[in-house]
């Protein structure tokens, strides 16, 4: 089986424009949760989010390509751009053939989708754009990534709520390994954030009108954000036979369903793929020093996913640390899983673990090292990144330094 | 109104087209002026939302439909053409 290593990574989200300036904000803690911004919020009760103040498409792309690409496409664009720069690749010939891409997302085009119902519903018109269903399917992005990099392997798109993104780089990671594709761009994005995609959220009731506090007693709902990050997936022997620099290893996955309810987690079905992801990784419990949790910040995730790690680590779960970067970059729901494997490659890069930000209360449920409001200098040599979505479908990464 | 139906489909292709309203000559085709498929279907929007009028035109078969595309002083004619009914 093939070796696989990651050769580039790339984001936009609330915390940063690009990969650096992401780091940054997590190193000092920073929270890009704020007042949402789009049109009718003062409809909606839950009015805050980790939204990307200040974006203008205009400065990215030109007229055609923005009547063509949704939010959720120009943000996995400007972090493909990032990732594959960085990875020094370009595609052509044999490489481009063996070369694809497999993104998340969990709404896709949702922008697209709530502008033109406002369109035909509420303002009264018959006609819409031509571009609209190429707009926000869910596979454009992924699409688009494949024809402005010349892909021309295996391309698609994962839904699986909120682990869409760990489930396509648990798909990216599997081809390589079993030699389907030299290199894959994989990651995820969404932009969920507006009015249609917050008003269905709160229906829910399990929105925080205030803060993401994962892990805090006094934690009370989850946070919406938006974005995109891009990994370079590549065969390990390619990699080194350029020379290119290796940011980490990702040595494990897994992938489990809880077959129980269609919200509520499952300490099992969590505790399953964690273990899983370490047993694919042939790790040790005491190899993992720290995991990036699921960490919504609901009530039922965080004491659910602290029973599992405690399951599935027995007494090495008290010496491991565990975070939820949502608290800093909100829930990305289909592209969340991306964001946060950036703060696992810090982690193992520089040994900086990222914080759970916004923590004031211990709770007893949750009784782990959840590394509270200060990102700590910690040199790890394996870490997880975990994602458990709606509908009891649980996917884990395993990654090494390297 | 001062501004021809000649003149306002023209403006529309020429966007589409990327170019300027006077490099856009009536013995064009689209193929000429490098509007494909979808640069098509949006122009057909376009000109839907300034003249409020529907175009018949099936991309599935475009020499099939009623609406001549087959160069711009055709399809000047076709709006001309499309209008004149509206108002009939």
């Amino acid at each position: 089986m093939k070796r696989i290593v990651i050769t580039g990574q790339g984001t936009i989200n609330a915390l940063g424009r690009n990969v650096p300036e992401t780091l940054e904000a997590m190193r000092e803690g920073r929270c890009g949760i704020s007042n949402l911004e789009f049109q009718d919020v003062e409809r909606l009760s839950i009015r805050i989010g980790a939204q990307v103040k200040g974006y203008e498409p205009e400065e990215t792309f030109n007229r055609q390509q923005i009547a063509l690409y949704d939010r959720f496409t120009q943000f996995t664009l400007i972090a493909a751009r990032e990732a594959i720069g960085q990875s020094g690749l370009t595609f052509s010939g044999e490489l481009a053939a063996r070369s694809g891409v497999v993104l998340g997302t969990s709404g896709g085009g949702m922008n697209t989708l709530d502008e033109n119902y406002r369109s035909v519903y509420e303002d009264g018109k018959n006609r819409v754009h031509p571009f609209v269903v190429p707009k926000l399917m869910n596979n454009a992005a992924a699409s688009h990534v494949s024809m402005e990099w010349n892909l021309k392997g295996p391309s698609f798109t994962v839904a699986t709520a909120c682990a869409s993104s760990n489930h396509a780089m648990g798909q990216a990671m599997q081809m390589i390994r079993t030699g389907m594709a030299d290199v894959m761009i994989t990651g995820g994005s969404e932009a969920m954030l507006c009015f249609g995609g917050i008003k269905a959220w709160e229906g829910l009731r399990v929105m925080s009108k205030d803060a993401c506090r994962p892990f805090s007693a006094n934690r009370n709902g989850m946070v919406q954000g938006e974005g995109s990050a891009v990994f370079v997936f590549e065969e390990y022997e390619h990699a080194k036979a350029r020379g290119a620099e290796i940011l980490a290893e990702v040595v494990g996955f897994a992938m489990t369903s809880d077959a129980a309810d269609i919200v509520m987690p499952s300490k099992q079905g969590a505790s399953r793929a964690i273990a899983g992801a370490m047993q694919d990784a042939r790790l040790n419990p005491e190899d993992v020093c720290y995991i990036n949790a699921h960490g919504t910040g609901t009530a039922a995730n965080d004491k659910t996913e602290c029973a599992a790690v405690a399951d599935a680590f027995g007494h090495h779960a008290d010496e491991l640390m565990i975070s939820s970067t949502k608290s800093m970059h909100g829930h990305l729901i289909g592209g969340t899983g991306a964001v946060e494997l950036l703060a696992c490659i810090m982690a193992l890069r520089d040994g900086v673990i990222a914080p759970t930000i916004g923590y004031e209360e211990p709770d007893p449920e949750c009784a782990l090292d959840v590394v509270p409001n200060v990102a700590r200098d910690v040199k790890v040599g394996a870490v997880l990144s975990n994602a458990f979505a709606f509908g009891g479908l649980n996917a884990v990464l395993a990654l090494r330094a390297h | 109104m001062s501004e021809t139906i000649q003149d306002r489909v023209i403006a529309i292709i020429a966007e589409q087209a990327v170019l300027e309203p006077g490099d856009v000559s009536l013995d064009q085709t689209l193929e000429d002026l490098g509007i494909d498929s979808l640069g098509l279907v949006e122009s057909i929007f376009a000109i839907e939302e300034a003249f409020d009028i529907s175009v018949p035109f099936n991309a599935n078969d475009p020499t099939e439909s009623d609406f001549d595309i087959s160069s711009v002083a055709a399809i000047i004619r076709a709006v001309e053409g499309l209008v004149a009914d509206q108002a009939a």
